[in-house]
């Protein structure tokens, strides 16, 4: 068996020109086809549309095919998109910049930068010891985990592309200035001793000339490791995101959640920061809250808390910052996101 | 034998999942090694890495950021007998 897949499993790799435009096609043609599949799944299921439960399955069907198809398409550009921007890379480019324009540029890099929670002390501590400023390095921080492409792509596929871009403009927005303040605010005292004692790094970047091949071999990895570890969440949030559907009453939510409550954004916040969730269980359990009425400024509040700031994360970063640091950098990072939240609230 | 470390933080099990892809490979190969997980920071740091899992074979690295492919694995595991 293994002896007639292997050179199959190769192709793609050493024939990226003639895969790419046929995995494209591949994928258009899936995705086409599914959307009918679901319509004639959920038309033959014997119960009441017009039934809580049919509510909640017609949402579950729909949703879960369409998700995962454009999930598993994006996660596969970007991993090739990834391997342009290793961390070491993204830090020669950061490091002894001025803030200002820098803060920007690590923000926008923080998208595009392969990042996973758990290398986040590594990195910040990479950063530091390469003279990259600490209000850059946060900037990266903070982009780097809320604006990635699992999230973009829940929003899209869930709300449309506006929505997408708007949270994208705004994550951008809130890790720039958190980022800005906390660099003025120079807190470099506030980091453990023994970081601020690492002597310092000499930045040099291998050139690193990756073949098509071997970065088209880079998404199937991205696809194996995220998309491969998120789809139960996502499933999971479709799943509760259903229920709520076929359940919840409408507007249930707009007495609590709603423009017109004023302490709904900050709750939001405070609620969200210590949760820890990656952006695929959440987004749609947001979705159906926004459906019954919720404000979409203090959703997306309660996203943004949710995703950028986590206990885990805390626990992690106070091996290298002191408290006051941490604490520092909650305040800024949460303040800026409730004014996002209400600013949201009051233009739409 | 090869003296191999595998430097992580210990959250995601990238790292765990790094250790035993080298064990079964070095076992298919017939190649001895020594592993060695490390996970105090200030070690993992002094390798210079900025992305875990790293893989350090006898003082080098080879490896940092993600669970590295089997074929890489077997590239390292035979030039080292070479």
């Amino acid at each position: 068996m293994d002896a007639v897949l292997a050179p199959l499993r190769r192709w793609p790799g050493q024939q990226p020109l003639l895969f790419l435009p046929l995995a494209a096609a591949a994928w258009f043609g899936l995705y086409q086809t599914l959307m009918p599949a679901a319509d004639a799944l959920v038309a033959a299921l014997p119960v009441d549309h017009d039934s809580h439960l049919g509510a909640a399955l017609q949402f579950f069907f729909y949703d879960t095919p369409k998700v995962l198809l454009l999930l598993t398409g994006i996660v596969f550009v970007m991993g090739m998109i990834n391997s342009y921007f290793t961390p070491e890379r993204t830090r020669a480019l950061l490091a002894g910049r001025a803030e200002g324009a820098a803060n920007v540029m690590a923000a926008s890099l923080g998208i595009v930068t392969p990042f996973c929670s758990c290398s986040a002390v590594p990195l910040f501590i990479g950063f530091v010891q390469a003279g990259v400023p600490l209000g850059v390095t946060f900037s990266f921080l903070i982009s780097a985990p809320m604006v990635n492409e699992v999230a973009l792509t829940l929003l899209f596929a869930m709300f449309g592309w506006n929505v997408a871009l708007l949270y994208l403009g705004l994550g951008l927005l809130v890790a720039i200035v958190a980022g800005w303040v906390i660099g003025r605010l120079r807190m470099e005292a506030y980091l453990e001793d023994w970081v601020r004692d690492m002597p310092h790094a000499v930045v040099a970047v291998g050139e690193d000339r990756l073949s098509l091949g071997e970065r088209l071999d880079a998404g199937f990895v991205s696809v194996r490791e995220i998309v491969g570890r998120v789809w139960p969440y996502i499933v999971g949030g479709i799943a509760i995101g259903a229920g709520i559907h076929g359940y919840v009453p409408q507007d249930f939510m707009a007495s609590f959640m709603g423009k017109d409550a004023w302490w709904a954004v900050p709750l939001a916040v405070v609620i969200g920061v210590p949760m820890y969730s990656s952006a695929a269980g959440i987004i749609p359990i947001v979705q159906a809250l926004l459906a019954k009425g919720a404000a979409l400024g203090t959703v997306l509040a309660f996203m943004m808390s949710v995703i950028a700031l986590s206990l885990p994360e805390m626990v992690i970063l106070r091996k290298v910052l002191k408290m006051r640091l941490i604490a520092t950098f909650v305040g800024v990072v949460a303040t800026g996101i409730l004014i996002v939240g209400y600013v949201f609230n009051a233009v739409l | 034998m090869k003296e191999i470390k595998v430097l992580g933080t210990g959250c995601c099990g990238n790292c765990s999942s790094t250790i035993a892809l080298i064990e079964q490979v070095a076992q298919s190969k017939g190649v001895a090694v020594s592993l060695k997980k490390v996970e105090d920071l200030r070690e993992v740091m002094s390798y210079g890495i900025m992305s875990t899992p790293g893989v350090v074979i006898d003082g080098k690295v080879v490896h940092a950021g993600g669970v590295p492919s089997r074929a890489k694995i077997e590239q390292w595991l035979v030039a080292s007998t070479a």
